[in-house]
C-alpha cells in the first residue's frame, strides 16, 4: 500500500481527520493554497464522481509538477460543464480540441514543449470512458505506442452521459442504458463485450498504468503523483459513479465507488512496464447484489421479475477479478508471469 | 540563387525544413510521402533542429497532434492528399476553428471509391469551405515558394493554410527549383508569435463551449480573417520578391487575358499545358486567354472580375466534380462575374490522373469559342463505355458492381495517364 492506511475514521462514515495526519501525508485538497484546477462554480450534477475524481487528480498533477501543467481535454461531461462560455473552471492552461483526438494532441503539446526545452511543463490528457475506450482509442493507442510524454486520465462512467446515457465500450453486462434498454429476453447491455484499457495499456508495456477509485482520493492522488515521476506515457483509469446515468442517489457515490471495488466489480491496481506491482486489496468481498441493488440501471434484475441468473453471471465476473488479480486480503499477490 | 535538378517533393521538404518547424507529424499516403520522408531524414540527422518529428497512427491524429502543437506556440507542419484529407476533415475544420496557424500540404489526388492515386482536386477541393487558406502551386518552384509564404501568412492572420500541389505531376516531377536559402528565409519569415498559448505561468482555456449568444460572431470573424487574408496575400508575394528576386504566389495570374475575347480559368499544374494551347491559339489570331487562380480560399472576387471581366466567355476547367450539379470552381467564378453576362462552360477535365491532353483543350476551345460547346462538359468522355454500364444497369437489377463492370469492359491498361 503506497498511501499510509488511515484507520482512525472519526465517525461512522469514511471521513477522515487530516489534522491528525503528518502534513506531508494529508491529502493535496486539505492545503488551503491547493491550486483548484478545476474550480467551484462549474455545472457538473450533484455528486458526480468525474468532476470529483477531476479536482483531486488535476491539483495533484499540479503539485508533482510545481505547477507546471497543461492539460488537453476530450468531448465530453467534464468539458461541458467546466466550460459554458464565457465562464470556465480552469485555473490551468487547458485545450479542449475534439472528442476522439484529445491523447493526439496531448502527444502534440509534449512535442512543442520538447522542441523548445520545456520538459519541466508536463502534459495531462482526459477524458471520459466514451472520448477514451471508444472514439479516441486509435490515438490513445498511437500514444502509448510511441510512448509520448503525456499522462492520460480516463474518468470512467461506463456510458455516454454526456449525450444521454447511451452503451460505451466500457459499459459493464447487464447495465441498462438507452440504447441496451431493459426489454426483451436479455435486458439491459450484453455479456462478453467491452473492453478492459488498464490491460490493453499494459500490453503496451507503457511506464505506469493504474487504476483508482473516488472512493480512495488519497489512492488517486497517490497515482497521479506516482505517474508523474516517469516520463513516456502513463494511464490512469479512474472509475466514476455517474448519478444522473446510473440512477443512483447523488450522496451515494463514494459508497458505490467503494463497493465497486470491495465486490471485485472494478479491480485497484498499479502496473509498471507492463507488469502489475501493486494491487488494493478487499478486506471482505462483498455479493455483487450490495452494488447492484441501489443502482436503477440494474433495476430489472431485482424488482418483481428478479434476475438471480444474471446477478449470478456478475457474481461470476466480480470473483474471476479476485483470483485474477489476487484482490483478496488473503491472498497472496501476483507474480510477474501470473500477472494479467 | 542555387538552381537544383530534384524532385518536387524534395524542394518542398527542403523550404519547409528552412521554414525552421517545430514540430512536423506525418502518416503516410500517396504521393505525399516523399516530403515526410525527406523531413524526417533532416530532423534526425539534426540538421533540423530543434524539432520534434511524430510518426503518427493515422491522419486524423496528425492534425490532432499539430493543432496540440501549434497551441503550446510550436510552428506545426504536416502533409497529406485524398483519404487522408478526409480522415482528417474533423480535426482540419477544429484547427481553423480554434485559429491555429498550421501549414499543410495537399499532394493533390482523387477520393475513392473507386480507389485511385492519381491527380485531380477532389480532396483539397472537398475541404474549401473548411476555413483555411487554400493556395495552389503551378509548378514546384511555386509550390516550393507558395510554403514559405504560407508559414508568414497563417501565422500574421492566425489561420491555417493548405499548399495544395497536383500529386505525382508536381510531387514525383524532377525539375529545376530554386530552393530558397536559411538566411532569405530567415529574412522573410519572422520567428512564430502566437496569439493564444497554453502557457503555465498565463493559464488561458481554449476550446471552450460556444453558444448562439455569441457562435455567429465567431464564424463571422473566421471569415473577416480570411478577407484579411486576401489583402495580405499580395503583399505578403510581394515582400517574398523583393527578398528572393522571383515573382510567386499572390491572388490569380492573368496570361494573354487582354483583349481576351474567351477565358479559360484554371488551377495547379494543368495551366502550364493550358498556356501552352493558348499560344498556339494566339498565333493563329484566336483572342484567348488563362486565368491561373492561386488563392482559391479566400477567393479573389475582384481580381477574377478584374481579369475575366471582359471577356465574352469564362471557361472554367475543374479538375474535380460537384456531384448532382457540375462545377465547383465555376459557382465561384460565376459569382464574381455576377451581372456581366459573361457566358460560362464547366469542363470537367484530369479526374483520376486522367491525362489533359493540348490536342483535347485545343478542340475543347475552340468548340467553347464557337459557343458549340455544352454547359457542363466531360473532357475525353468514353461515352459507350458508360453508355453500355447504363444499359446493363437497366437491364436487370443485379447489375454488379459499376467499376469494375467498366474496367471488364475497357480492357487492359489504356494511355490515359498523364
Amino acid at each position: 500500500m503506497p498511501v499510509q492506511p488511515i484507520k482512525f475514521y472519526q465517525s461512522g462514515s469514511f471521513v477522515v481527520g487530516n489534522r491528525l495526519l503528518d502534513p506531508d501525508q494529508r491529502s493535496v485538497q486539505a492545503d488551503p493554497n491547493r491550486t483548484n484546477s478545476l474550480n467551484s462554480g462549474h455545472r457538473a450534477c450533484q455528486g458526480c464522481g468525474e468532476a470529483l475524481g477531476a479536482r483531486y487528480a488535476l491539483d495533484a498533477a499540479m503539485r508533482a509538477t510545481n505547477n507546471q501543467l497543461i492539460a488537453v481535454n476530450a468531448t465530453g461531461c467534464l468539458e461541458v460543464f467546466s466550460t459554458p462560455y464565457p465562464e470556465t473552471s480552469w485555473q490551468i492552461p487547458w485545450l479542449h480540441s475534439l472528442f476522439g483526438n484529445a491523447p493526439a494532441v496531448s502527444t502534440g503539446v509534449a512535442a512543442a514543449l520538447k522542441a523548445k526545452g520545456r520538459t519541466d511543463v508536463r502534459v495531462v490528457g482526459q477524458g471520459g470512458d466514451g472520448g477514451t475506450v471508444d472514439i479516441g482509442f486509435a490515438c490513445l493507442s498511437g500514444m502509448f505506442e510511441r510512448n509520448d510524454d503525456v499522462l492520460y486520465i480516463c474518468y470512467d462512467n461506463e456510458a455516454y452521459m454526456n449525450t444521454g446515457v447511451q452503451r460505451s465500450g466500457s459499459t459493464p453486462p447487464a447495465a441498462t442504458t438507452m440504447t441496451t434498454q431493459a426489454v426483451g429476453p436479455e435486458p439491459g447491455n450484453r455479456f462478453g463485450q467491452g473492453k478492459n484499457v488498464p490491460l490493453i495499456a499494459m500490453a503496451h508495456e507503457i511506464p505506469y498504468v493504474a487504476t483508482a477509485t473516488v472512493a480512495d482520493l488519497r489512492d488517486l492522488e497517490y497515482k497521479v503523483r506516482r505517474a508523474m515521476e516517469f516520463r513516456g506515457a502513463r494511464y490512469l483509469h479512474v472509475f466514476v459513479p455517474c448519478p444522473l446515468g446510473w440512477g443512483t442517489a447523488s450522496c451515494d457515490t463514494i459508497r458505490i465507488a467503494r463497493l465497486a471495488v470491495h465486490t471485485g466489480l472494478f479491480p485497484v491496481f498499479e502496473a509498471e512496464h507492463g507488469e502489475v506491482v501493486d494491487v488494493t486489496r478487499i478486506p471482505r468481498q462483498v455479493p455483487v447484489a450490495e452494488y447492484l441493488r441501489p443502482q436503477r440501471r440494474y433495476r430489472h434484475l431485482f424488482g418483481a421479475s428478479p434476475r438471480p441468473d444474471v446477478v449470478a453471471r456478475i457474481q461470476q465476473i466480480a470473483d474471476r477479478n479476485i483470483r485474477r488479480f489476487g484482490l483478496l486480503a488473503a491472498e497472496p499477490a501476483p507474480t510477474a508471469q501470473e500477472a494479467p | 540563387m542555387v538552381l537544383r535538378q530534384i524532385e518536387g517533393s524534395r524542394g518542398v521538404a527542403e523550404a519547409v525544413a528552412r521554414c525552421r518547424p517545430e514540430v512536423i507529424c506525418a502518416y503516410p499516403i500517396s504521393p505525399q510521402t516523399h516530403i515526410v520522408e525527406a523531413l524526417s531524414a533532416q530532423v534526425k540527422s539534426g540538421a533540423l533542429a530543434p524539432c520534434e518529428f511524430v510518426t503518427v497512427e493515422s491522419e486524423f491524429a496528425a492534425m490532432s497532434v499539430a493543432i496540440g502543437a501549434s497551441a503550446t506556440g510550436a510552428r506545426a507542419y504536416t502533409a497529406t492528399a485524398s483519404q487522408g484529407l478526409l480522415y482528417m476533415v474533423e480535426a482540419i475544420y477544429n484547427a481553423s476553428g480554434l485559429g491555429l496557424p498550421i501549414v499543410m500540404t495537399v499532394a493533390n489526388r482523387a477520393i475513392g471509391a473507386p480507389i485511385n492515386i492519381w491527380n485531380d482536386h477532389s480532396d483539397s477541393m472537398s475541404q474549401r469551405d473548411s476555413g483555411w487558406v487554400q493556395l495552389y502551386a503551378e509548378t514546384n518552384q511555386e509550390a516550393v515558394d507558395l510554403h514559405v509564404q504560407a508559414f508568414r501568412l497563417a501565422e500574421e492572420v492566425s489561420l491555417p493554410v493548405m499548399v495544395c500541389m497536383d500529386g505525382f505531376v508536381l510531387t514525383h516531377a524532377v525539375e529545376r527549383i530554386d530552393v530558397p536559402e536559411q538566411e532569405q528565409v530567415d529574412a522573410f519569415l519572422p520567428a512564430y508569435q502566437p496569439r493564444q498559448l497554453l502557457d503555465p505561468a498565463e493559464p488561458v482555456s481554449i476550446g471552450a463551449m460556444v453558444g448562439p449568444e455569441a457562435f455567429t460572431e465567431v464564424r463571422y470573424l473566421a471569415h473577416a480573417r480570411q478577407m484579411q487574408a486576401l489583402e495580405l496575400i499580395p503583399r505578403v508575394a510581394a515582400d517574398f520578391e523583393r527578398v528572393f528576386g522571383r515573382s510567386s504566389g499572390g491572388l490569380v495570374r492573368p496570361y494573354r487575358t487582354q483583349d481576351a475575347e474567351t477565358v479559360v480559368v484554371a488551377l495547379g499544374s494543368v495551366l502550364g499545358t493550358l498556356k501552352d494551347t493558348v499560344d498556339e491559339l494566339r498565333d493563329q489570331g484566336h483572342r484567348i486567354g488563362v486565368l491561373g487562380i492561386i488563392s482559391f480560399r479566400p477567393f479573389p472576387l475582384a481580381d477574377v472580375r478584374a481579369a475575366v471581366g471582359q471577356a465574352a466567355r469564362v471557361v472554367v476547367l475543374e479538375r474535380a466534380l460537384a456531384v448532382g450539379i457540375g462545377g465547383i470552381v465555376t459557382s465561384n467564378v460565376r459569382m464574381a462575374l455576377s451581372g456581366n453576362g459573361t457566358r460560362d462552360y464547366t469542363v470537367i477535365a484530369g479526374l483520376g490522373g486522367r491525362a489533359i491532353t493540348r490536342a483535347s483543350l485545343r478542340e475543347m476551345l475552340l468548340a467553347a469559342e464557337a459557343d458549340r460547346l455544352e454547359p457542363l462538359t466531360f473532357l475525353d468522355l468514353n461515352r459507350p463505355l458508360v453508355e453500355r454500364e447504363l444499359a446493363r444497369a437497366g437491364e436487370r437489377r443485379m447489375s454488379g458492381p459499376a467499376a469494375e463492370n467498366m474496367l471488364r469492359d475497357a480492357g487492359p491498361a489504356t494511355p490515359w495517364i498523364g
